[in-house]
């Protein structure tokens, strides 16, 4: 079996095994997966309802596994995904209900300053990295607790004690009538086409210009593209940049297409650690990562249709993800156990 | 408050802030010290919560005021068998140490709200109808000073926290045991070679972090808020690998980092009624213990070295 194929073979055999396990979880505790599992297919597609809240919530999993990958291409692991997306959320809506301006201006400011926000907070990781040599796993995640807590204490003082921002102006809003209309009512907006042209943004940066080439040379092997002339440093600290402008505008979706505000929060919004999910199974491509987030965002939006449906907990649907996120990372023996297999039928 | 008040009010809170930390974040030094990163202490301490208070609710009349300790040895013996998951992923499989700690979390979250609403019919516990309380030592609370200041408001468990960090001291550095964990973490091929099985070792270090990071959320839940939720357990884990690195991946230093943080965390919920730091918004409290350890990681207080092959899978033969 060629590389290649192993490659597009491990996500979907993890895919596989997590639907599996998954149905095993429900069968010991004695609900039925067979219903369970219909209720998940009709949560996601059962009408043009439905299906317009799946892309809703496909679209900040698309910009965060965006991030996630771009950072995994450059040799670096953004676990601050979730911390950059909820400061780019408070700076979109913060710009979406502060300024009156006409909207050609308006929306892509609120846009600007969330990429901003996001990109920002990845900065700073990526200037401690490349300056002090902290490692950017443990310096993101402790970022991501602190962009929460600023977050929290900024929404209390812009709110005057309340616990949420107010609306976000018509003028920077991604709320389109016509979407709406097509889809039954549903909170689809226009941010689908912000994201999927974020995912080409993603490809042409990475394969068309000299900067994505040493971004990816360096992610490859430091020495190597340190010894050809590449400035390392340099290059750590834009790569996270360009990363958190991804996570900043998946929070912008947020503030601005699906919730208009920005409110308080208990604890993390999820997106951003999913989104590591969404770009291993997506191999860290931009188009891998349209797959992932296609499938998380569906079983997201799918699972809250469970409990009615079919009386069984939505947390399912998180298990089976994490079960998945296992597999893919363990992807090392599944490899080994698809040559051993391939190399049996050559054998025969 | 007197200043004196203030003390007697500031450092029991801390304490009893600091020891699920305390636990925990010594659960994370053992692993990392064979070279295993577990970011996965979040989800360790959310199945530890969530045993602590299942068999606190469902056993507390048939064990009385005994039920925290089984609650407890129960946490300990299901985090412990949780975190082999993460150990057959990390070690065998060769997964990336990172990612899997993270499934980790995202496993231990859900699996638990799952059971809650499986149990419970509803996404929160109960009240336990028997919390872990405090008590004062008799004649070393009547000490002038240290007596208020250390023994008038005691949890057992704070006894055990410390007692905890001195054993762990004491494997970590004075036993052959002990020896090899920080051989495997610092230089696994030379160990492999002094006939050291470097994935045993790390097995066991995994599995005493999930042991030790369930005892610290089962502390948690039973001490702190007293049910189960989605959002009981809500970053200690993270600010107990926050302590390990603050305290130099060292138990001792994680405790006293541990204790700073609990330092921080009662300024930062009970702030508005101390005198000297009222004015002070919480937020900055809030996000002491996180900004702290950016900054002991670029070296701003002191150097800091992580176990050296921490983070890499070892596999036998390859240089």
């Amino acid at each position: 079996m060629s590389n290649r194929v192993i490659n597009i073979l491990v996500p979907i055999i993890s895919i596989i095994i997590g639907l599996i396990v998954g149905a095993i979880v429900m069968v010991v505790s004695g609900y039925d997966p067979v219903q369970g599992y219909i209720a998940l297919w009709t949560g996601i597609f059962g009408d043009s309802y439905s299906i317009g809240n799946t892309i809703r919530q496909i679209t900040p999993y698309l910009l965060a596994g965006l991030a996630v990958a771009f950072a995994f291409r450059t040799g670096l692991f953004n676990i601050g995904v979730e911390g950059q997306l909820i400061l780019g959320w408070l700076a979109a809506a913060w710009v979406g209900y502060a300024f009156e301006l006409p909207k050609v201006i308006h929306l892509p400011l609120a846009l600007l300053a969330a990429a901003a926000a996001g990109a920002f907070w990845a900065f700073i990781a990526g200037f401690l990295k490349a300056k002090f040599k902290v490692h950017e796993v443990i310096a993101t995640i402790m970022l991501n607790y602190t962009a929460l807590y600023i977050a929290n204490a900024v929404i209390k003082k812009l709110s005057d004690g309340g616990f949420k921002t107010e609306r976000v102006h018509e003028s920077a809003s991604l709320r389109s009538p016509f979407l709406r209309e097509l889809t039954d009512n549903s909170s689809l907006h226009y941010g689908i086409i912000i994201a999927l042209l974020m995912v080409v943004v993603m490809w042409f940066i990475l394969e068309k210009t000299t900067r994505g080439y040493e971004l990816k040379a360096v992610g490859f092997n430091k020495h190597a593209a340190d010894y050809a002339g590449m400035s390392v440093n340099k290059n750590i600290i834009l790569a996270m940049t360009i990363s958190g402008m991804f996570a900043g505008l998946g929070g912008a979706m947020e503030a601005l297409g699906t919730f208009q505000n920005a409110s308080i929060k208990a604890g993390f919004t999820g997106i951003g650690f999913d989104g590591i999910a969404v770009a291993l199974l997506g191999a860290n491509t931009p188009l891998g990562v349209v797959f992932g987030a296609s499938l998380f965002g569906s079983l997201k939006y799918g699972a809250l249709n469970m409990p009615n449906a079919a009386g069984i907990p939505e947390e399912i649907v998180s298990i089976i993800i994490a079960l998945i996120i296992f597999f893919v990372a363990s992807g090392y023996i599944i490899r080994v156990a698809l040559q051993k297999l391939s190399k049996k039928k050559e054998g025969q | 408050m007197g200043f004196l008040e203030m003390l007697y009010f500031i450092i029991p809170s801390a304490i009893f802030y600091a020891t699920p930390l305390i636990f925990t974040a010594i659960g994370g030094v053992f692993s990392e010290r064979s070279g295993v990163v577990n970011i996965g202490l979040e989800g360790l301490m959310i199945v530890g919560a969530f045993v602590g208070i299942y068999v606190n609710l469902e056993f507390a009349s048939t064990f009385g005021a005994a039920t925290i300790w089984v609650a407890m040895l129960a946490a300990v013996i299901i985090g412990g068998i949780f975190s082999l998951l993460h150990a057959v992923a990390s070690i065998s499989f060769r997964a990336d140490q990172t990612v899997s700690g993270v499934a980790i979390n995202l496993l231990g979250l859900a699996v638990t709200v799952f059971l809650v609403k499986m149990i419970y019919g509803k996404g929160q516990t109960d009240m336990i109808a028997q919390p872990i309380t405090r008590f004062a030592i008799p004649y070393l609370k009547d000490i002038p000073f240290f007596g208020p200041l250390l023994f008038r408001d005691v949890y057992s468990t704070s006894i055990l926290a410390f007692a905890v960090a001195i054993g762990a001291w004491f494997i970590i550095y004075k036993t052959p045991f002990g020896l090899r964990l920080r051989a495997v973490g610092e230089h696994p091929m030379a160990a492999d070679t002094m006939g050291v099985n470097v994935n045993r070792m790390r097995y066991i270090a995994v599995v005493i972090s999930g042991a030790l990071g369930g005892l610290g959320g089962a502390v948690y839940a039973q001490s702190i808020t007293g049910d189960f939720s989605h959002a009981t357990i809500a970053g200690q884990g993270f600010m107990a690998i926050a302590a390990m690195i603050f305290g130099k991946w060292h138990p001792i230093g994680a405790l006293g980092a541990a204790l700073f943080f609990g330092v921080a965390q009662t300024l930062s919920v009970a702030g508005s009624d101390i005198r000297y730091i009222q004015d002070i918004p919480a937020v900055y409290l809030q996000i002491l213990p996180y900004v702290l350890t950016i900054f002991a990681l670029a070296g701003f207080i002191g150097k800091a070295n992580a176990p050296k092959a921490s983070g890499q899978p070892y596999i036998k033969g390859k240089r």
